[in-house]
């Protein structure tokens, strides 16, 4: 049940403290006043544009926002952004922007040593050097229409009825044209023997498999 | 041959049901959705219309809203939803390219690129005092010289550079405890005047080097009557406040520093004037406006201080700031209401009696009255000065006048949705044929050959257009009768200025719109807020002639204490059939479940004196309720105390005015959760009229497991005391969170369960025996979403066949809410990445279509999550048996795909609730989801089974059917 989801906090907990010991002040945490600290990072967006919504015009509607909406703030032109007087603690930073998928970022800001401060993508727990967010996969909103293809139409219901139809129609005449005599009377008799099979008992195996 | 048979049905069933995410394709967009983006009520704008170009007005708004808007025709050019808390101070231009906005209680300041919206640059000013927050932009910046602007707040005084907002100096004014209430920079000079308050008749005058911020200087002076608050500037060096008793004008002119006080009368000004006055917020020169009792007065003051009456208003009037307009003049707009007619006079600020233009306009009733006016002025063909006016009025519209004319308005009220509920649309009338067939045979099959090119993908661009605005311009989807799938529909929308909305689904516009009477400001009713709005009356049987109507709840104040007030809508007409002042106030609404001859609903309202109190006020309502009395149990929480009561109804109440309709209650039961460990921070229920289809749930192992189904079953969520702040406030070892099921009849407490190292906000959505519920987990850092499923353990053993011959079974037993039946849970949590405003499930007609989330993130898109996927019984090996039941192998996280958001590629702008309501096709479920903006679609949680799709080709089903036929003759000729 919920083991799986559990053991999860020990592996961060020790990635954690090996930032901790190890890293060096990563990025821009500074404590300007007494009751808070800032956080600044870059959104940064590869700028693939393959699709409609990968043009960099689209990033000035993007926003960043701290702990679930307590505080948004917007993008400067070249990615940047930056929150005021945040206390010490830890932080959820997460990034809203159309056609991409950002991962949600834990920031620990550590009171007692004003400054060191450590990132890490909550999706992956990869480990941030500097707070440069960037998408983890772009988004596709709709679904792509296949292009025409001779196996579409005799996928679908109706290329389906047709081709059925035509087997039945030549196919199964010729079948049983050269079909052994012998054999299709055997069978015949088989089928007799047995009875009809009926759409009935058809149905329970047709129905579990749904 | 039996083989085959098989092979096909399977292949059909796959086909039929392979994918099971709602997704859609793009050119689909806008066939089933609509999206309409609002702002909210303005607050501030100003005019872009200097250079050449698109002109434009930028507006910020009470829903931190900041947009730019098309001065021709309303559309947005851009806007920016800003956080919740961080509510626009004021905004100006400056450098003629930025626009300036000053947030969160001067705190903010951040400047816009005027075309694009882009954000240039943001500066965070530091204060240590909550103050007023002033924005000056001084007007003749040049480009090369004064490029600073000046922004007061939290107590402190700041330069900023317009360039990349560097702040040049700060000059802390807190020491002083001084409340400023006007910064001054006269036109040209290198001096600021900083004028406030301090204590209550104390006027403290500094006066500042612009340059660097040096305090040059600080005069103060007493004032023996004391202030009242709010001044206004009439010159550069003279503000006119009003003194402690509210009757004496007091001019204080700060002509270089020194401080003297010229005392007014309003009595000497204004003949019959008796009680209070208000001075207006206005920035006029020369001039003030004072509201003395019904009236608006305009005082001019002369350079000694010296007032005179210029005009006095009897009507409801508003008025603009002065705009400077050519050769240093400047020019203020008044808008006035007569009948129903507003009357627009722009005046020259120094000539009160030349008008530079006079227009009246009529304008709809239901719009209430002017608000607000700004103006702004242009240049006509003939080289004369033509103004425009910006107008918001009491429903948050907003409308633009030139010419006498209304150019655009925009509904804006729509942007603050309060509550949502649906009605029905009338039936088709008779001689309108309803099978009319579409234009005639050949148009319809030229408009299905064009479709089956489409699928076929064979279409060139042209045909795709044709087919796109075929579509789209279907008539069907937006008639005003009811059709048999269900889709179209009223939404009647509660909007928070008092206006009530009836929207049509099949393409959004307002059918019809009313301002309610019960909830607009006046003399009774100070701050009258809406609360929520029933369906009162759903005639299907025996009142068929009946037109439905709404029940629209309110309270006349802001506590829950103040006294009530119902109104009743019609919704085919929209006219306001009904309106009541209640004496009792409203804390709680319950809707029953029964309705008297006309199909009036029976409505339960509770106010805060434990008085019940019963609507319809009629005989007949009042019989059927005696029957059901002792049937009607309810609970009420009270979140500060955490406790939980069920109530009982006792008898009718004891007041000195008998009251038939008035009951008395008794606790039942309560439960009373300890307030040092546990607060409560959410509630869920299933939903009143929630329909189940099956109460059995057949395991894979062959299994029964029994739902229990039961209304009354109440999910309360607790936090630690400590962990109802906001994420990173608390760690994980001091937080935790409780959830309980609690049935509301008994106060049985069916299940509790802990999450160590949680917290909050919880959203929670209730549907048929299970709950979802979304949080916080600290340990991991990540929001997770639990899922709890209740089965009724009591009937388990009646699988038994033997049982059920030997009749030793209890199937026969009644299910009552008395009975405290064996349950089991199961649960399981799952990570979900993101943030989460609103959640909700979708609903259908029958309860038989399963069941997918609705999900509205942090990004304002709404995420439509298979219920599957928040299965407890999810494992990560399922059996084969398992998989065929449609058991997904267990994962961490639960997925997010992007062609499951039901909003695509819209943002449902500062979402903040979503409704699901079923149409009469199994299949589908309406979702309006509305915030800022509002956005509806369709969707189809297990693809449209029970009808055909939109994208069907009827063309390729009539080749198939010819080509069969033509196979037959062949076979026949040959054979």
């Amino acid at each position: 049940m919920a083991t799986i989801t559990r053991s999860n906090p020990i592996l961060l907990i020790l990635s954690l403290y090996f930032v901790l010991s190890y890293a060096p002040a990563a990025f821009a945490i500074s404590s300007g006043n007494v009751d808070g600290y800032t956080i600044s990072g870059r959104v940064k967006i590869p700028s693939m544009g393959v699709r409609g919504f990968a043009l960099p015009g689209k990033l000035s509607n993007a926003k960043v926002i701290l702990n679930g909406g307590q505080r948004v703030s917007f993008l400067m032109p070249d990615g940047y952004f930056t929150f005021h007087n945040v206390p010490a603690g830890t932080h959820l930073i997460e990034v809203a922007a159309i056609g991409y998928f950002f991962s949600p970022v834990r920031v620990d800001v550590s009171a007692r040593n004003p400054g060191k401060v450590q990132a890490a993508l909550t999706e992956n727990r990869r480990i941030l050097s500097e707070l440069v967010l960037e998408p983890l996969r772009e988004e596709q909103y709709y679904e792509i229409r296949e292009p025409f293809s001779i196996m579409s139409v005799v996928k679908s219901p109706m290329g389906l009825m047709m081709g059925f139809m035509v087997i039945v129609v030549f196919l199964m005449p010729k079948l049983v044209e050269n079909m052994d005599p012998e054999e299709m009377r055997r069978a015949q008799e088989e089928m007799r023997n047995q009875g009809v099979p009926t759409l009935a008992n058809l149905l329970p195996g047709a129905a579990r498999s749904s | 041959m039996a083989m085959a048979i098989r092979v096909f049905m399977l292949l059909l069933l796959f086909l039929s049901s392979s994918n099971p995410s709602f997704s859609l394709y793009e050119d689909q967009v806008g066939l089933m959705d609509w999206h309409q983006p609002y702002i909210g009520k303005v607050k501030h704008a100003v005019f872009q219309t200097q250079k050449a170009g698109r002109k434009r007005v930028i507006v910020s708004t009470e829903e931190n809203v900041i947009a730019s808007l098309d001065l021709r025709r309303g559309e947005i050019f851009w806007r920016h939803v800003l956080g919740g808390n961080d509510a626009v101070d004021e905004i100006d231009i400056a450098l003629g390219k930025y626009l300036i906005s000053l947030s969160s209680e001067g705190s903010i300041l951040r400047a816009w690129n005027l075309p694009d919206g882009q954000m240039a640059w943001e500066s965070f000013l530091q204060g240590s005092k909550p103050s007023k927050s002033l924005l000056f932009v001084p007007t003749n910046m040049k480009a090369d010289k004064d490029n600073v602007i000046l922004v007061f707040g939290k107590g402190c005084l700041h330069a900023v550079s317009s360039i990349d907002g560097e702040v040049l100096w700060k000059k802390d004014l807190v020491d002083e405890s001084v409340e400023v209430q006007n910064v001054i920079q006269p036109l040209g000079s290198d001096i600021i005047y900083a004028v406030g308050f301090s204590g209550s008749s104390q006027v403290d005058v500094f006066k500042i080097n612009a340059k660097n911020g040096e305090l040059l200087r600080h005069n103060s002076a007493a004032f023996p009557g004391g202030f009242s608050g709010e001044v206004s500037l009439v010159s550069s060096d003279m503000l006119v406040a009003l003194d402690a008793t509210r009757s004496i004008l007091v001019s204080i002119s700060f002509l270089d520093g020194e401080i003297s006080f010229q005392q007014t009368y309003i009595s000497n000004l204004i003949e019959d004037f008796s009680g209070m006055a208000v001075i207006l917020p206005s920035k006029l020169t020369g001039m003030f406006a004072v509201k003395a009792s019904t009236f608006m007065v305009f005082i001019r003051v002369t350079g000694e201080g010296k007032m005179e009456v210029v005009d006095s208003i009897n009507h409801a009037a508003a008025v603009s700031d002065a705009l400077p307009f050519s050769e240093g003049q400047q020019a203020f707009g008044l808008v006035r209401h007569e009948g129903s007619k507003i009357h627009l006079t722009v005046k020259l600020g120094h000539d009160w009696s030349s008008d530079l233009l006079k227009e009246s306009i009529e304008i709809d009733h239901h719009r209430g009255l002017v608000h607000k006016v700004f103006i702004n002025n242009y240049i006509r063909t003939d080289r004369s000065y033509g103004f425009r006016a910006l107008i918001v009025m009491e429903d948050h519209s907003l409308m633009l006048l030139q010419q006498g004319a209304i150019v655009w308005s925009r509904e804006d009220g729509l942007a603050s949705v309060i509550d949502v509920t649906t009605s029905e649309l009338p039936w088709e009338k008779a001689g309108v044929s309803v099978a009319k067939v579409e234009h005639n045979l050949f148009e319809w099959l030229k408009g299905h050959m064009l479709k089956l090119k489409g699928t076929l993908m064979l279409a060139s661009p042209e045909d795709v257009a044709a087919i796109q605005g075929m579509r789209l311009k279907s008539s069907e989807k937006s008639k005003m009768t009811r059709d048999h799938n269900g889709f179209r529909k009223l939404l009647i929308v509660l909007t928070r200025s008092g206006k009530l909305y009836a929207l049509h689904t099949g393409d959004g516009r307002v059918v019809w719109s009313i301002l309610l009477r019960s909830l607009r400001k006046s003399e009774a009713c100070e701050y009258p807020t809406g609360l929520n709005v029933y369906q009162w009356q759903v005639p299907h049987h025996h009142a068929m002639d009946e037109n439905p109507s709404v029940l629209v709840v309110g309270r006349c104040g802001l506590s829950e204490d103040a006294p009530g007030v119902l109104s009743f809508v019609d919704t085919y007409t929209g006219m306001e059939l009904n309106s009541f002042n209640l004496a009792h106030s409203v804390a709680q609404i319950i809707p029953l479940p029964f309705t008297d001859s006309t199909e009036q609903r029976l409505h339960l309202i509770l106010d805060t004196d434990r008085h019940a109190h019963l609507y319809p006020k009629n005989p007949e309502a009042i019989g059927i309720f005696q029957r059901e009395f002792p049937n009607i149990y309810w609970y009420s929480i009270e979140t500060d105390n955490g406790i939980i009561r069920g109530h009982v109804l006792k008898h009718s109440c004891n007041l000195e005015l008998a009251d038939e309709y008035c009951f008395d209650n008794s606790d039942l039961w309560s439960i009373v959760i300890p307030s040092e460990s546990e607060k409560i921070i959410a509630t869920a229920t299933r939903k009143l009229n929630e329909v189940v289809h099956t109460q059995a749930k057949v395991t894979t192992d062959q299994d029964v497991m029994y739902k229990y189904v039961s209304k009354n079953m109440l999910f309360v969520a607790t936090v630690s005391p400590k962990a109802t702040g906001e994420i990173g406030s608390a760690t994980p070892e001091e937080s935790s969170l409780v959830v309980y099921l609690i049935d509301t009849v008994t106060g049985r407490i069916l299940h509790r369960m802990t999450h160590q190292g949680s917290q909050g906000p919880v959203h929670a959505v209730f549907s048929e025996n299970w709950v979802v519920y979304h949080y916080f987990n600290l340990r991991a850092h990540r929001y997770e979403m639990s899922v709890i499923e209740i089965y009724d353990q009591s009937r388990a053993d009646n699988k038994d066949v033997w049982k059920l011959v030997l009749g030793k079974h209890n199937l026969t037993t009644p299910i009552s809410s008395y009975s405290r039946p064996e349950v089991i849970t199961k649960y399981q949590s799952y990570f979900f990445t993101h943030s989460v405003k609103a959640i909700a499930v979708t609903s259908t007609a029958k309860g038989i279509t399963s069941k997918q989330l609705l999900i509205g993130t942090i990004g304002d898109q709404v995420l439509a999550l298979d219920k599957r996927y928040v299965d407890p019984r999810r494992t990560i090996n399922p059996s084969q048996a398992e998989r065929e039941e449609g058991i997904i192998p267990l994962t961490d996280s639960l997925p997010i795909i992007p062609q499951s958001y039901v909003t695509h590629t819209l943002k449902v702008e500062g979402l903040r609730g979503i409704i699901s309501v079923p149409a009469k096709l199994e299949s589908t479920s309406l979702v309006f989801a509305y915030g800022v903006d509002l956005f509806f679609t369709q969707i189809a949680p297990s693809k449209t089974y029970d009808s055909l799709t939109e994208d069907f080709s009827y063309a390729l089903l009539l080749l198939t059917i010819v080509a069969l036929i033509a196979a037959i003759f062949v076979t026949w000729v040959l054979s």
